[in-house]
């Protein structure tokens, strides 16, 4: 039995960092890491409610309450600008005043639902192989692998049909407009892939943690590649690998499986960023003095 | 409901409402500096990184110390700044790419050496996972007094080094040329905000402490546009919200008071982001109604001295009807309002006459008006590249070459008030 945890536990894992860590990557790339932080944290009231109103975790609807809240934090995020709040700022303030009404929610019915601090932070990614999904009778295996593979394929999908559109308005918006694609569409078309999959890992790995799976491996793959394709799968194997060694250093330090995952993460963001072929602290290091040394030959002939 | 904790004269109440007034007092403070410098992010980044600086510290001394713990914070928190800066320096990574690294990598850690601890013999007991959503009722006597000495030197160094963090603020490349070592004055700021976020982490917690330093100054500045007014009541709406937040939490028993207390800070926005004179919403809604208004009394004036210079008559009586036919005007509201301005008289249900001083304000409008439009035709000889669009006013220095032109077109309003011009300027409209 103990295999079949593991598989399930490292499965979602792997599900959740692949799928945030392709959309992380256009979230990189448009320089909107921290509005999709403030999503990921701003999707709790509406998970909340959705939690409360029909008393049980009705994905769908979770979906649609995250899926709103997500749109409003954008929403509102560009009215406050729009009202003379600067950028930052009016992110600060709108998400941080939506995960505080999703925190004071959660404390006060914390016995009505089944929904804890807790789950919020960190996920409860352990619990994942006893919440099966049962068919007509027949077990199909845990349930959050079903829909973290759903959310997988939806992401991949939405990648798929929209590459060239997201392709042009990650690097230039301005010629995305020029050509006649619908900037803003495709704006609120990503941040609805940020807000599905932070609902769909939010179980798993938490609100919070969700968001290091979305900028971690990112920018690891960032670090990486110059090519877009290549960063999308960098940037998913990352997070595989991530989630698979975080379950394993979990086990042996016997801690929260989500956190570990994000460490691991953040050490492997480490690696590439000392040892990047070329882009590396040390390739660039190595090639500065290589540089030195045939400047001062030259100077010496 | 046990309501003894509203009284003030118990002691411990007493600690947990100063702590949590002093935490929202030094955030706002220094919050307004982080706004103006546009870090109002770093924040949320180092009170995340300050998380696993108090695990550790718990872990290398087993005991729960608050001056410990913010220590350990400090730490974290300065490793957090050092990692932002070094990965945007020495990698292609962005900033704000950079700030969520540092905050949900350094968060990472800080939970997993957290859920390490809950699950070592008596570690549920360390009462570290108040960190993470504040609880002002832990603080006792000596950590509120940790917290004055903090406080206190935090608003002494701001007053000190006011004028160079205003520099700083507002144009660091000034700052420089004058000789001041902005970098190092930077680094103190950034210094200083951590101090403010690491008071903070008991009461309101890591996961939303960035909105102390945020909320409060972005509310601040709808009041005021002078940085030393913005500072203090910025200082002053931390330290009510940081009340207020306490002393709500008190009323369920369940209930963590960071978000409470961000709340509180919340609603002190929305108040300031509405009914803040000036730059509030509605005082510019107010503003631009009356503006909206405005323009319109001025256009139905100037469309019945047009319609009456058309009749060669000062008295004419134009109908409604007439207005809104050939000048596009409907609706009487402005008309009504005119002749209760005294502009206007009836002549009959539904038409108006001008008045005498009526027909003096319609003159000055109308010849303003056309003074502009000569000016527009010829713009190019007159050299009018420096003129405010928007505002519609007529270069002074061109008049006399603009009212040539406007007798030369045969623009000259014909209608001219018979009553002295000065005695009715400014009773229409």
């Amino acid at each position: 039995m103990d295999w079949y945890a593991s598989l399930s536990i490292i499965a979602v894992g792997a599900l959740v960092a692949a799928s945030a860590g392709m959309v992380g990557c256009f979230l990189v790339l448009r320089r909107l890491a921290l509005l999709g932080d403030a999503i990921s944290h701003a999707v709790l009231p509406g998970i909340a409610l959705a939690f409360l109103l029909t008393g049980s975790r009705g994905t769908l609807i979770m979906v649609l309450g995250a899926g709103a809240l997500g749109i409003l934090t954008t929403f509102l995020v560009q009215s406050l600008q729009r009202a003379g709040v600067q950028e930052d700022a009016g992110i600060g303030v709108s998400f941080t005043a939506l995960f505080a009404i999703g925190v004071v929610l959660v404390s006060l019915f914390a016995g009505k639902v089944d929904l804890d601090l807790d789950c919020v932070l960190y996920g409860e990614i352990a619990y994942t192989p006893w919440d099966t999904l049962v068919v007509g009778g027949i077990n199909l295996g845990p349930e959050s692998v079903w829909i973290m593979g759903g959310i997988f394929l939806l992401v991949v999908a939405v990648i798929g049909a929209f590459y060239k559109e997201l392709k042009i308005c990650a690097f230039d918006p301005a010629m995305a407009a020029a050509v006649g694609i619908n900037v803003a569409l495709v704006h609120y078309l990503l941040m609805g892939l940020v807000s599905v999959t932070t609902v769909g890992a939010f179980e798993s790995v938490g609100a919070i943690l969700v968001v290091a799976m979305m900028i971690v491996p990112a920018a690891t793959a960032y670090l990486l590649t110059e090519r877009l394709g290549t960063m999308l799968v960098l940037a998913a194997a990352q997070g595989v690998v991530s989630a698979v060694l975080g379950y394993f250093v979990a086990r042996h330090f016997d801690s929260s499986i989500a956190a570990a995952m994000t460490t691991v993460s953040g050490a492997l963001f480490t690696l590439a960023f000392l040892f990047a072929p070329r882009t590396g602290v040390v390739a660039r290091a190595l090639a500065h003095r290589g540089l030195r040394q045939e400047s001062a030959r030259g100077l010496r002939v | 409901m046990d309501l003894s904790w509203l009284s003030v004269a118990d002691a411990n109440t007493r600690w947990v409402l100063t702590g949590a007034s002093l935490l929202g007092l030094s955030s706002g403070v220094l919050g307004s500096f982080a706004l103006l410098r546009r870090r109002s992010l770093m924040g949320d980044a180092l009170a995340h990184a300050a998380l696993p600086g108090v695990c550790i510290a718990f872990l290398l001394t087993g005991t729960k110390n608050l001056g410990l713990f913010l220590v350990g914070a400090a730490v974290a928190g300065l490793l957090g700044t050092m990692a932002i800066s070094a990965i945007t320096r020495y990698s292609k990574i962005k900033e704000d790419s950079a700030l969520g690294l540092v905050l949900t990598v350094f968060f990472g850690i800080g939970i997993m050496l957290l859920t390490v601890i809950q699950r070592m013999p008596g570690g549920n007991q360390s009462g570290l996972d108040k960190f993470l959503f504040g609880q002002a009722a832990a603080l006792v006597g000596s950590d509120v007094q940790l917290m004055t000495a903090i406080a206190a030197g935090l608003c002494l160094a701001v007053f000190l080094l006011f004028k160079e963090f205003k520099l700083l603020a507002f144009d660091p490349g000034f700052g420089a040329g004058l000789g001041l070592p902005m970098g190092i004055l930077d680094l103190l700021l950034n210094l200083l905000i951590l101090l403010a976020v690491v008071i903070g982490l008991q009461s309101v917690g890591v996961v939303l402490m960035a909105a102390m330093l945020i909320t409060p100054a972005v509310a601040a500045r709808y009041w005021t546009d002078r940085l030393a007014t913005m500072t203090v009541l910025a200082g002053l709406f931390g330290a009510a919200s940081g009340a207020l937040g306490t002393l709500l939490s008190q009323l369920g028993p369940r209930m963590p008071t960071g978000p409470l207390i961000v709340l509180a800070a919340t609603m002190v926005f929305l108040v300031s982001l509405f009914f803040a004179p000036r730059r509030g919403l509605v005082a510019r809604l107010v503003r631009f109604l009356r503006l909206k208004r405005q323009v319109a009394r001025e256009t139905a004036l100037r469309a019945v001295y047009e319609l009456a210079e058309g009749a060669g008559d000062p008295g004419a009586a134009i109908g409604l009807e007439e207005l809104r036919r050939r000048r596009g005007i409907t609706g009487g509201g402005a008309l009504e309002a005119l002749a209760r301005a005294g502009a206007l008289s009836p002549a009959a249900p539904g038409a108006w006459r001008l008045t005498a001083a009526g027909l003096a304000e319609a003159h000055r409008l109308v010849r303003e008006q056309r003074l502009w439009e000569v000016f527009l035709m010829h713009e190019g000889e007159l050299g009018g590249a420096a003129v405010d669009r928007d505002g519609a006013l007529v270069p002074a220095a061109l008049r006399a070459d603009l009212e040539r032109l406007l007798r030369l077109h045969g623009l000259e309003p014909a209608l001219s008030p018979r009553s002295a011009t000065h005695t009715a300027r400014g009773e229409g409209a």
